[in-house]
């Protein structure tokens, strides 16, 4: 080679045109190979499940659209040697899958109660909806005192007697006022009377119950002696811790004093709504059923479960002896106990316990049963949270000279809750699917009433129970996919970079 | 420490005593409560089920409308509470119910143990096979060598080996735990036999691909006597829940309808029907035995006329013309070669 030759040499100018990419690694081609088809191993499998998911989804498209019944009145629809799903079998029981044995010309109320579930629910889950304070308050005290009185009917004619122990129950609380007031040690010093009498009336309250009514009752044999004096001792015993929690110069009990008031108020008010007579026609709960119990069994157990869980999760890590001890043997007698058996208790047994005569709602039972059950696992859930959170935040808390009020909800809670999200929404996800459960204390849930549908003879067909079953499987699916989908929203919107 | 103890005595006495005056006394109670409390299965075709309108169909919720007749003389006061079979018993004795009336068996430790009355036998049933009609089997005698679909650690599973070990004849059985695989190994031919209640298998043959194709054969090979259940202890009541039950299977036996009941009652000349239909004597007094048992003297008026007489029950809701087609057989009336009996109303 000459210098000249290299004079000559070919210098680019510009880059040479970009080839397209590989045609096996980009587009639907190469997607499948990096995806589907990466090994020998990997295709294999692709084949054998590919295989297996079309033939799944043909049979099923075959038995929910090409051989299914659209049409008809009763059974003759749906006989066949290759039938598919009994579409009008559906078409004719949803009503009564979703609001039960609830009087069709009634429905309305159901209606009524299903839209301001709604209309509380679905700002509330928007984060950028304003008024959330008031939203709140709907949701949690307007909202359950308007569905009571639309679905049952209200006008529950509560007695006097029943205004006179909400007031008892308020005084006897009273008791705790300058407890909170003051914190434990100056409460207990400034109110000794008033808790001692509180505690004679709690003796005297279960020993009530231990004698039953004694025979001689000195005002017109309404109320027995025992009650009477429960009476005296718990008035003389409010009005003292009252007076022990205002009598302060710098005033600190008074915000816990107009709480007190204002939780007596709102009761007794709330009470009032109850009792007024709306002209509706009073509905059972056994005529309950359906969408309509599964909803309000869930709504319940989900929003009894949060605070009674996050208050015994404290309680179990409480340094009060004996806080912490009614703390694990609650939540621990709960937990060692299937669900199904607490229902069970609350239906068998508890009627037998009872005077004759004297009967709990048979849903009232299981709604208790639930939140009872459902707050000792969310307990655990949210503890798992708290034990998440470094000490450090506590201590960096307590040197701020946080009360421990402030600390737990200005710094422990809201991480503690953020990071149990994940678990906290799996808690409702499996109530909402436990609800079914009720079926064995004879409460018609969304399954129950379907099996019930099933069985009726105008119905009854080799295709029903499959077409029955995929619809109230869809119906759960859909609720419990958008609890899912709203949970993982919310752990990316609270989401501070911890995540890994 | 004295008057501590006596104070506990007195208190559970007075409880005691409470109790008991509450509990006596279940008619008067019915009556003042304006309705009649009937516990009922929570879904079983032709015995108890509701329908898509919310109305409930069956015989046993015929019988409570039945006992709501005689006692109100308006079948539609009744409140029907659905139970499981787990908590039937106990919603019984605790009062939350009047009445069960939920295709319970009669058995002996129920009637005896469990503080329960049987007040009849509405439903005759037993174990019963089901075949396919192409087998071209008439009789039970002739399933030599058969194979038997039916459910794991039941009683039918029981009486099964004996029925067949007392007739001499082999079988091979395919038990399964769940109801509903029970009939579909039977319906996809794992089995020449689906055996269980009759009153089921008239039931599960619904649900069969082709139900026409198959057949209940005539044998019941055990005794599973369903019936109305009150509390023990009140007499008065048992009358009442009993005597609905007789009412029922004499108005069919004299051949009185819900159609020609009213009629009857008025131009009745026959001494018998006049005591059942508590017609008026030509001198004024009543000829019935209402009053007897603390109900109107036209109570089987009523009765008939508010659900028909056993046979029409019978036939609205199991009978030939509803889809589960089952025949009278066992429960067929006394003088037609049945077993429904009731002693003579005078």
């Amino acid at each position: 080679m000459s210098m000249t030759d290299r004079s000559l040499a070919y210098v680019r100018s510009e880059d040479a045109p970009k080839l397209p990419a590989p045609a096996s690694t980009v587009g639907l081609q190469g997607w499948l190979r990096v995806n589907l088809f990466s090994s020998l191993l990997n295709s294999l499998l692709t084949l054998v499940f590919g295989a297996l998911a079309i033939m799944v989804i043909w049979r099923v498209f075959n038995f929910a659209v090409v051989n299914a019944a659209w049409t008809g009145t009763n059974r003759d629809a749906c006989v066949g040697e290759a039938m598919g799903a009994c579409w009008p079998m559906i078409a004719d029981k949803m009503p009564q899958w979703i609001y039960g044995f609830y009087p069709i010309e009634q429905r309305w109320r159901v209606n009524l109660a299903f839209l301001a579930f709604a209309a509380g629910v679905i700002p509330m889950l928007i984060p950028s909806a304003p008024y959330k304070l008031w939203n709140a308050l709907y949701l949690f005290i307007i909202f359950p005192l308007l569905t009571l009185i639309l679905l049952t009917g209200g006008n529950l004619s509560f007695g006097f007697s029943s205004y006179m122990s909400v007031v008892r129950f308020m005084l006897f609380l009273s008791a705790f006022l300058p407890l909170v007031a003051y914190g434990i040690e100056e409460g207990i010093a400034r109110n000794r009377a008033g808790l001692l009498l509180a505690g004679v009336v709690l003796v005297l309250w279960l020993a009530s119950f231990a004698t039953g009514p004694l025979p001689v009752g000195p005002i017109g044999g309404q109320y027995s002696g025992i009650d009477l004096a429960i009476y005296v001792v718990g008035i003389i015993g409010g009005a003292l811790s009252l007076i022990a929690t205002l009598k302060d110069r710098e005033g600190r009990g008074r915000p816990v004093f107009y709480g007190w008031g204002i939780g007596l108020a709102a009761l007794l008010v709330a009470m009032a709504f109850l009792d007024i007579d709306f002209g509706l026609q009073p509905v059972e709960t056994q005529q309950w059923g359906g969408l309509l119990v599964t909803l309000v069994v869930s709504v319940t157990g989900i929003v009894a479960s949060l605070p009674i869980g996050i208050v015994l999760a404290l309680g179990r890590r409480s340094q009060m002896p004996v806080v912490r001890t009614l703390s694990v043997i609650f939540i621990e007698v709960i937990r060692g106990v299937p669900l199904i058996t607490v229902l069970f208790m609350a239906s068998v047994m508890l009627p037998l316990f009872l005077p004759p005569g004297v009967s709990f709602d048979k849903l009232l039972r299981a709604l208790v049963g639930v939140a009872l059950f459902s707050s000792a696992y969310m307990a655990e859930v949210v503890r798992g949270g708290l034990q998440a959170i470094p000490k450090g935040q506590t201590e960096g808390a307590m040197a701020l000279g946080l009360s421990y009020w402030q600390m737990m909800i200005k710094i422990i809670l809201p991480q503690a809750l953020k990071i149990s999200i994940p678990n906290i929404v799996g808690n409702f996800i499996s109530l909402f699917k436990d609800t079914t459960l009720v079926l064995i204390i004879g409460l018609f849930d969304l399954l129950g009433i379907v099996q019930s549908g099933l069985r009726d003879s105008n119905w009854s067909s080799a295709s029903s129970a499959p077409t029955g079953y995929l619809t109230v499987a869809l119906m759960f699916w859909v609720f419990c996919f958008a609890m899912s989908r709203y949970s993982m929203y919310t752990e990316r919107r609270l989401n501070t970079g911890h995540k890994r | 420490m004295k008057s501590t103890v006596m104070a506990w005595v007195l208190g559970a006495a007075v409880s005691a005593i409470a109790a008991t005056s509450a509990m006596a006394g279940t008619l008067e109670d019915v009556k003042q409560k304006g309705f009649l409390q009937c516990g009922v299965s929570q879904g079983l075709a032709g015995f108890s089920n509701p329908d898509s309108q919310n109305n409930w169909t069956g015989m046993d919720v015929d019988f409570c409308r039945a006992v709501a007749a005689a006692i109100f003389n308006d079948p539609s006061k009744v409140k029907f509470s659905p139970l499981s079979a787990k908590e039937r018993f106990t919603a019984l004795q605790s009062g939350e119910v009047d009445v069960l009336s939920r295709n319970s068996t009669w058995t002996m430790s129920r009637d005896t143990s469990l503080g329960l009355k049987f007040a009849g036998v509405m439903y005759y049933d037993g174990q019963g096979f089901m075949v396919r009609k192409s087998l071209g089997i008439d009789s039970a005698l002739k399933l030599d060598g058969a194979t038997v679909c039916t459910n794991t650690g039941t009683t039918t599973e029981l009486n099964l080996a004996d029925y067949f070990k007392a007739n001499n004849m082999k079988y091979q059985v395919v038990a399964i735990e769940d109801a509903n695989q029970v009939r579909q190994a039977y319906d996809e031919g794992r089995c020449d036999i689906f055996t269980t209640d009759q009153s089921g298998l008239y039931a599960e043959r619904l649900s069969l691909k082709n139900p026409d194709d198959h057949m209940v054969l005539p044998e019941i090979i055990s005794k599973e006597p369903l019936g109305p259940v009150v509390r023990q202890g009140d007499d008065a009541w048992f009358n009442v829940v009993k005597w609905t039950y007789y009412a029922l299977l004499t108005a069919e036996e004299f051949g009185i309808t819900q159609a020609n009941v009213e009629d009857m009652a008025k131009t009745a000349t026959n001494p018998e029907i006049k005591r059942i239909l508590g017609s008026k004597n030509e001198d004024g007094s009543a000829a019935g035995f209402g009053t007897g048992i603390g109900l109107d003297e036209e109570w089987i008026v009523h009765i008939v006329k508010a659900v028909g007489n056993y046979g029409e029950v019978f036939e609205r809701n199991v009978g030939a013309n509803t889809p589960l087609k089952i025949a009278r057989g066992k429960n067929a009336l006394w003088n037609q070669g049945g077993l429904q009996y009731a002693p003579p109303i005078r």
